[in-house]
């Protein structure tokens, strides 16, 4: 499907097919970052960053296994690649802006364990797409998880001030909420309908 | 200076740990990801489990084995090679027995390597007890897992299919409750799940603190 | 001041590169094994797979021959087939006859892309049957279209005729409104799935378009199925 077009392609990883609501992918962090708003959003533009890098590696190094055959160390250079582009970051952000650092705490090093990057990079494998449909792809991965996270982040602010029932406090509420926000999210499901 | 590790005596409360009280899904919360996912059907939640297991029981054997020789500044990076190595083998071992499986599980199979179950339990535990200990924690985990998925998968199943394991309960009239199966479906009942057992846990503290206030009010 | 956090004495590095090493090298060990052991099982799942498939929408067909469209023509592939180009799917039956050629086919449907296995006829310029292969639509409503056998009757004699030039289809193949089929070239979409089902059509139009009549100038070529060149 490498006629996909690349408005197409951001379009349908940021909303169609939205990696936390739809493909569940990153769930983890979803569950545990979205109580702020602004820790929602730092930890978004972190990941945004992340898998933009590992995208571009992750092209790369497809390539070159391609190229020699072995493509079954492709899971751990991935994985490997994803966990250096972390601790890049990491580096960066220290280095640059050490308030930012200091305001995601642990978040950072769990990065990597969020499969929605890993998922990136497989996906994009697995459909083979060129070089600028993984920029787009991931670009609109990053973006749709964002946005996923600040919409629990901005309900969540919410509803730390209602009274909620007392069973449901925790990540039963959020879940409930989050089955809300992906059944909300299928009413994208045609939007690409008429593609090509 | 560190204290030394203390090493765990390996009893039966070792396993049944993970079943209930620390619950990888229900209680730590980790591994979400494919808890969602490849819970549509009870068959995949039961592949998936397992698959999990096994790659939970081979990572923690070898991280326990070699746990005296893993320096500490490169552990997380020798945890994940060993973790990326098992997931690989459980790749290609269920494209070897049913494709149809496999094309399910889809790359929540390679995904595995990110749950945080098991580089947690590498790091937390099976860098520090022995291989016995491990073994049977690992167990323990792994079942905690797969009847946690089971839950999801058969509760979605039957609700959203009519169907457990593919055999049909239900006669041609009933109407699938479609949403179950796709990913709304999995936030709901998942939810659902904690909700009853956050509302068990409740019913028990306060019928123990209950039976407290007797026994002092009864002395 | 700070020293740098990540100054490792000399002394730890050996044993840090030692095991290293010592995990890389069973891992890949591990790994290597377990892909040399299992590949032969999983091509045989996947030509099993195939061949289901194929036999299934090929009515009658027994034996397969592989063909892929190159520069020079059609050419019988066997090991290692070209990513890229046309891929005939060539089935005989009982007596060695042409019983049709399957083709793969996908487009985007309305969650994601539907891709589909077709056969087509040369005796009667016409489309005998779709498998759909992989697909993410609707559960009970857009999922129909590989059930539903009222939607699977389109497909048993789907006029695809070569049009006189011999470069497209005589008639494009199209989806309509549910009930109003009139022409043999016409599918009748599945109410409440509109999109899934013209996703079909537009599919099938597409492919066959090209490669009907590729395969109508090469049908003494396919007719072959031990490929003895004349």
């Amino acid at each position: 499907m490498a006629a996909e077009s690349l408005g197409f392609i951001f379009l349908n990883a940021a909303v169609i097919n939205n990696f936390v609501l739809a493909l569940f992918l990153g769930i983890c962090p979803f569950l545990g970052v979205s109580a702020k708003r602004a820790t929602a959003w730092n930890m978004g533009l972190a990941v945004i960053f992340v898998m933009l890098v590992s995208s571009i590696s992750a092209y790369g190094i497809n390539w070159l296994l391609t190229r020699f055959e072995i493509e079954f160390l492709r899971l751990i250079c991935y994985i490997a690649v994803i966990a250096s582009a972390v601790q890049l970051v990491e580096m960066t952000m220290k280095k640059f802006s050490p308030a930012l650092f200091r305001a995601l705490g642990i978040f950072l090093p769990l990065i990597t364990t969020n499969c929605a990057i890993l998922g990136v990079a497989l996906f994009q494998t697995f459909r083979e797409y060129s070089f600028l449909q993984c920029l787009a792809f991931s670009l609109g991965a990053g973006v749709g998880f964002t946005l996923a996270l600040m919409l629990m982040a901005g309900l969540r602010e919410r509803l730390e001030l209602s009274r909620v029932p007392n069973v449901s406090q925790g990540a039963a509420m959020t879940l409930m909420l989050a089955g809300l926000l992906s059944l909300a999210f299928m009413g994208f499901a045609g939007l690409g309908g008429q593609h090509a | 200076m560190s204290l030394p590790a203390r090493h765990e005596t390996v009893s039966a409360d070792t396993f049944l740990r993970g079943l209930w009280q620390e619950n990888p899904v229900f209680v730590m919360l980790l591994g979400m990801c494919p808890v969602l996912a490849v819970t549509n059907s009870a068959i995949n939640a039961l592949a998936m489990g397992l698959a999990t297991t096994f790659v939970l029981l081979c990572s923690s054997t070898l991280v326990s084995l070699l746990r005296k020789q893993i320096p500490k500044q490169v552990r997380i990076a020798t945890y994940i090679i060993i973790i990326a190595t098992f997931v690989t083998m459980v790749d290609y071992a269920i494209q070897a027995i049913s494709l149809e499986l496999y094309n399910a599980l889809g790359a929540f199979i390679q995904l595995i390597v990110v749950n945080c179950m098991i580089l947690g339990r590498a790091e937390a535990y099976a860098s520090k007890q022995r291989l016995g200990a491990t073994v049977i924690n690992g167990l323990g985990m792994g079942a905690g897992f797969t009847i946690a998925l089971l839950c999801l998968g058969a509760v979605r199943e039957v609700l959203g299919a009519g169907s457990l394991f593919g055999v049909q309960l239900f006669s041609d009239n009933f109407q699938p409750w479609v949403v179950m199966i796709l990913p709304p479906g999995g936030f709901f009942v998942l939810g659902a799940w904690l909700l009853v057992f956050a509302g068990y846990r409740q019913r028990r503290e306060r019928r123990l603190t209950e039976q407290a206030e007797v026994t002092a009010d009864g002395r | 001041m700070n020293q740098p956090a990540t100054a490792v004495p000399a002394t730890l590095t050996v044993p840090m590169l030692r095991t290293l090493g010592l995990v890389a090298a069973l891992s890949g060990f591990l790994v290597v094994l377990a892909h040399h052991l299992s590949l032969p099982l999983i091509e045989e799942n996947k030509r099993i797979a195939i061949e289901r498939a194929l036999f299934k929408v090929i009515p009658g067909a027994v034996t397969r021959r592989d063909f892929q469209l190159t520069a020079a023509g059609i050419e019988p592939f066997g090991e290692a087939p070209a990513a890229t180009g046309m891929h005939l799917y060539a089935g005989y039956d009982t007596d060695g006859r042409l019983a049709g050629v399957a083709l793969e086919a996908a487009a985007q449907g309305y969650q994601d892309v539907i891709r589909i296995l077709y056969s087509y006829d040369p005796a009667c310029e016409c489309i005998r049957g779709i498998q759909v292969l992989k697909m993410a639509e609707t559960p009970g409503i857009g999922d129909k279209i590989a059930r539903d056998p009222g939607f699977l009757e389109n497909f048993k004699a789907l006029d695809a005729r070569v049009d006189a030039a011999g470069s497209g289809l005589e008639h494009a193949i199209v989806s309509v409104k549910s009930g109003s089929k009139t022409k043999p070239w016409q599918i009748d979409a599945i109410s409440g799935a509109t999109i899934s089902s013209k996703a079909v059509a537009r599919m099938l139009n597409d492919s066959a378009r090209q490669a009907a009549p590729v395969i109508m100038r090469y049908l003494d070529v396919l007719q072959r199925p031990d490929g003895d060149t004349p």
